[in-house]
């Protein structure tokens, strides 16, 4: 009988082997496949177990983290939610990151391993790293004056420090609170229907993810070609422009808001903002022309991240004179970001040289150390330095004397550029008010600040709606708010 | 048998006469171990949870501590020459899947079950220490046989009467305690199947037709036998519980093999088996999803439900890697349903990883092998198959469920023995543990004196 007991116990040995050898194979070959099983939720516990790193915003952080005890333990928290939103995003745990939330979100949530103090100590150790900070280039006074200028308005602002690209200012309204989704009960599940099925889209970040006509505010760019080609050479020469300007190859007649642009100068023309002397300038520089200096400013530029993605500003390059005319005018086919238009005025107060904007100036672990510094981005020259130099000229001008003297500042000199876009079929929706310009204060040795408004004022009279009067005081209140900040 | 006879042969040779060391302070220094272990997991749950020592730690560590001692004691003076290794490997055992029990408890507040298990383990114990003091030869036990496969199939049976609890009628609830009747049942049909087979085993053998090459026995013999081994399946079945049914099947098997010594017994067995477990399979909806479960244990993720236990324990196992995530900072609570019975191995294998399962899994291997050990040493065949028997239910028990878990083998509901919540398996492997000890006594004693073994 012992030889049979033995070859029992023989069968009872392979069984342990095939035991040992299937757990092996269980977790350890298997293992990572398992672990990365987008249905396994230890990934998605580890993620909430700690609070979240904080978006900073002049030294104070704008958002936190709360305990909610719960199996996804750290819940998001906003303060300032709507003034924030349209540069933190929200971070939910049942719909994910986005903007400056989703593309931290390594360091925010302590899984970049740039914050491990050792290479690979986290995976020996099992340790996570707490989540560390990200301070941003913002204004806290520039953000809120724009945010309380647009006060509800459908609208977006963008502020930028022409020297370095610094993101001052990016707020878009109505906005929202992002700690509405920031949890995963019904109430976020409900808020999430609700803002998603608002007509009013507050959780569309306007600012950076919505392009609109530029209208008049393109007109610095066409100026910038005009001059950059030396169709112009001189601003007060008489540009030959008739009035009404018919379309080439239309029948179409182009007119203006404001008497006397026939033949006027460019400095007539750009501070009354006379569309045939545009229009026409337009089509004299040539499509050629006018798309690489739109290019050189940013449009037709879809990898501009500031860090998040920004909408893709465009000026259509495959157009007949007619739509060139409409294109240099800012219509047509032309549209831009309020950033985009921000960083046009950027580019003509900082000499001609475009700096990228960036919204991110360093990244830091918990407690302040700095990990990673965004730095300033490589400049880029947009036009020749003494077009630059014509075109401040230009844009002080509109403010001193023409549509634009609601932006004036005592004590600075301010450059603008007004615009009053049509859209819609046949031009019958309401049209939206713009405002670009830049300051410097006059103990300052360079422009401080460039500022873009964008007004979708659809309760206003239509015939009110002009760039100067709706959008340019905005503008005044954040370029006030950066040069008194500074 | 020309082979056992010659190894008969070679133990019958006059060896010199050797006093054998009795190993009882072997014993009680593994014991303290085994406490000091446990202790020592309860406090690192606590350490991992809260930061600070669990206020029951002495406690804790007090009773498993008293309740241990106490089994000592009672087989220092009934069984001075048992083996020193299956006690403490049952306190060890014991004391650890309470520790996993109270930990899984600090995830559902309110469900607590390691008290409950608490109680059944000190009745366990108890059971232990009465049948080490009332058993004085474990070849009493083969004069009731008879009233032990009665007994048995009384316990199988009964749970019918009772309503069915998540689909298998194997439970019955007596003033709020529920109990597995089938549990008992396993040791008294070993008793059985042993005592039977030890009385028959020569006429299972070389008696009755031969048929081409197969010698088979008359059905007289063979007949009560096969009758009771299917009735007992037969119950299982109609009381879904398809893990016991398979262990019956196995301890029948290798039983039947160890006696007769017939390989061809295994062969009928494993082919009655495969025809079994194939009709099952495709008759019995609730199997057939077990099997899909383990053929496909991730189809329930592609088709947007979520993943189902299998994989749910597969992820737990995985999370573990080769060194845990630590006591009380695994996330095996995700698998829900049974967590605390059926998958505590997955608490095992994600806190203490695959250097903690391993050892776990060479814990019961040792317990096996000492039964094993004891059956080789004995020399009447009731003792010898009683010892592998119960050795048996252990180790397939352990590979029912261990391998269903991991994925090894289709998921069949069955407790990991000491670990697993469930007082009616606790009790049980107990007894099982104490018959061990029982066994291995006499193995040992018998030669004290007279001759080396």
């Amino acid at each position: 009988m012992s030889t049979y007991i033995k070859r029992a116990s023989a069968f009872c040995v392979l069984l342990l082997v095939a035991l040992l050898v299937n757990a092996a194979r269980v977790q350890v070959v298997r293992a990572g496949d398992y672990d990365r099983n987008p249905a396994n939720r230890r990934a998605t516990i580890a993620r909430y177990s700690q609070p979240r790193g904080d978006i900073v915003v002049d030294g104070r952080a704008v958002t936190g983290s709360v305990d909610t005890g719960e199996q996804l333990r750290y819940e998001r928290r906003y303060l300032d939610g709507p003034l924030y939103a349209p540069v933190t995003g929200f971070a939910s745990q049942l719909y994910g990151t986005t903007l400056l939330e989703h593309t931290s979100d390594g360091i925010l949530s302590g899984t970049d391993s740039i914050l491990s103090p050792l290479p690979l100590w986290n995976d020996v150790t099992r340790a996570q790293n707490p989540g560390g900070d990200v301070v941003t280039t913002l204004n806290a006074d520039a953000q809120e004056a724009a945010f309380r200028g647009l006060d509800g308005r459908k609208g977006a602002v963008a502020a930028i420090e022409p020297a370095t690209g610094r993101v001052l200012a990016l707020v878009s309204s109505p906005s929202y609170d992002p700690s509405e989704l920031s949890g995963n009960g019904e109430a976020v599940t409900s808020a999430w229907a609700r803002l998603g099925h608002d007509p009013e889209k507050p959780m569309l970040d306007r600012a950076v993810r919505q392009t609109y006509p530029p209208g008049s505010t393109f007109k610095v760019v066409t100026a910038a070609a005009a001059l950059d080609s030396g169709v112009i050479t001189d601003l007060d020469e008489p540009t030959d422009s008739p009035d009404p300007y018919r379309l080439p190859g239309t029948t179409t007649r182009l007119t203006n808001e404001t008497d006397g642009c026939a033949d006027a100068s460019l400095r007539t023309a750009f501070e009354w903002s006379c569309n045939t002397v545009f229009a026409k300038l337009g089509v004299d520089v040539g499509v050629r022309d006018m798309a690489a200096t739109a290019r050189a400013f940013g449009f037709n530029d879809d990898r501009l991240r500031v860090p998040f993605s920004v909408a893709r500003s465009t000026f259509d390059t495959h157009v007949d004179d007619a739509q060139l005319a409409l294109s240099s005018i800012g219509q047509y086919n032309t549209r831009a970001t309020p950033l985009q238009m921000a960083m046009v005025a950027a580019a003509v107060a900082n000499g001609g040289r475009l700096r990228l904007p960036y919204l991110v100036e360093r990244s830091t672990r918990q407690g302040g150390e700095t990990v990673a510094g965004s730095g300033v981005r490589p400049a880029r020259q947009v036009m020749r330095p003494s077009t630059a130099v014509k075109l401040k000229e230009l844009m002080t001008g509109v403010v001193d004397e023409g549509t634009g003297t609601n932006a004036a500042i005592p004590g600075a000199l301010v450059g603008g550029k007004t615009g009053t876009a049509q859209h819609g079929v046949d031009n019958s929706g309401v049209p939206y008010a713009w405002f670009v310009s830049w300051a410097r204060a006059d103990d300052a040795m360079e422009p401080q600040v460039a500022v873009a408004v964008v007004v979708e004022d659809a309760s206003a009279n239509r015939r009110d709606i002009s760039g100067g009067g709706v959008a340019a005081p905005i503008a005044k209140a954040v370029m006030e708010a950066v040069l008194g900040s500074s | 048998m020309t082979k056992a006879g010659t190894t008969l042969t070679a133990t019958q040779a006059p060896p010199p006469v050797v006093r054998l060391p009795r190993r009882r302070g072997i014993e009680l220094a593994l014991i303290v171990l085994a406490v000091v272990l446990s202790v020592y997991g309860y406090c690192a749950v606590g350490l991992a949870r809260t930061g600070t020592v669990p206020p029951g730690a002495v406690g804790y560590g007090a009773g498993l501590g008293v309740l241990a001692l106490c089994a000592h004691i009672a087989v220092r003076i009934r069984a001075p020459y048992a083996d020193p290794l299956p006690l403490p490997i049952g306190v060890l055992l014991n004391g650890l899947g309470l520790v996993l029990i109270y930990r899984l408890d600090l995830e559902t507040p309110h469900d607590q079950a390691a008290p409950t298990q608490l109680v059944w383990s000190t009745l366990g114990v108890g059971l232990f220490i009465a049948v080490v003091l009332v058993l004085r030869d474990h070849r009493v036990l083969q004069r009731y046989s008879y009233v032990c496969v009665v007994a048995a199939l009384a316990l199988l049976v009964l749970p019918i009467l009772f309503p069915a609890v998540n689909g298998a009628r194997i439970w019955i609830r007596i003033a709020g305690f529920s109990i597995q009747p089938g549990e008992f049942a396993k040791v008294l049909l070993a008793v059985f199947f042993a005592a039977y087979l030890a009385a028959n085993r020569n006429a299972l053998a070389y008696t009755g037709r031969r048929v081409w090459r197969m010698q088979l026995p008359t059905g007289r013999v063979l007949g009560p036998i096969v009758a009771i081994w299917l009735l007992s399946v037969g119950v299982l079945v109609l009381e879904r519980d398809l893990g016991t049914s398979l262990l019956f099947f196995g301890l029948f098997v290798v039983l039947l093999y160890v006696a007769t010594g017939r390989t061809g017994w295994i062969a009928v067995g494993l082919l009655l088996a495969t025809l079994g477990a194939v009709a099952v399979g495709h008759l019995e909806p609730h199997v057939h999803g077990r099997i899909e479960d383990w053929l496909h244990p991730f189809a329930t993720i592609d088709a947007g439900q979520g993943p189902n236990q299998v994989a749910q324990s597969l992820f737990a196992f995985a999370a573990g890697g080769i060194l845990g995530t630590g006591l009380g900072l695994g996330h095996s609570v995700l698998i829900g349903f049974a967590t605390k019975s059926d998958f505590i191995l997955a608490t095992a294998g994600e806190e203490l990883g695959l250097a903690g399962l391993s050892a776990i899994f060479l814990l019961y291997a040792l317990l096996v092998e000492r039964g094993y050990r004891a059956g080789l040493a004995l020399r009447e065949p009731f003792g010898r198959l009683l010892a592998v028997g119960l050795a048996s239910i252990v180790a397939l028990q352990v590979f029912v469920i261990a391998g269903g878990v991991t994925g090894l083998i289709p998921l069949t509901g069955m407790a990991m023995p000491f670990l697993a919540q469930g007082g009616s398996s606790v009790v049980t492997n107990w007894a099982i543990v104490a018959l061990l000890i029982r066994v291995s006594d006499s193995a040992r004693s018998q030669y004290d004196g007279q001759v080396a073994p």
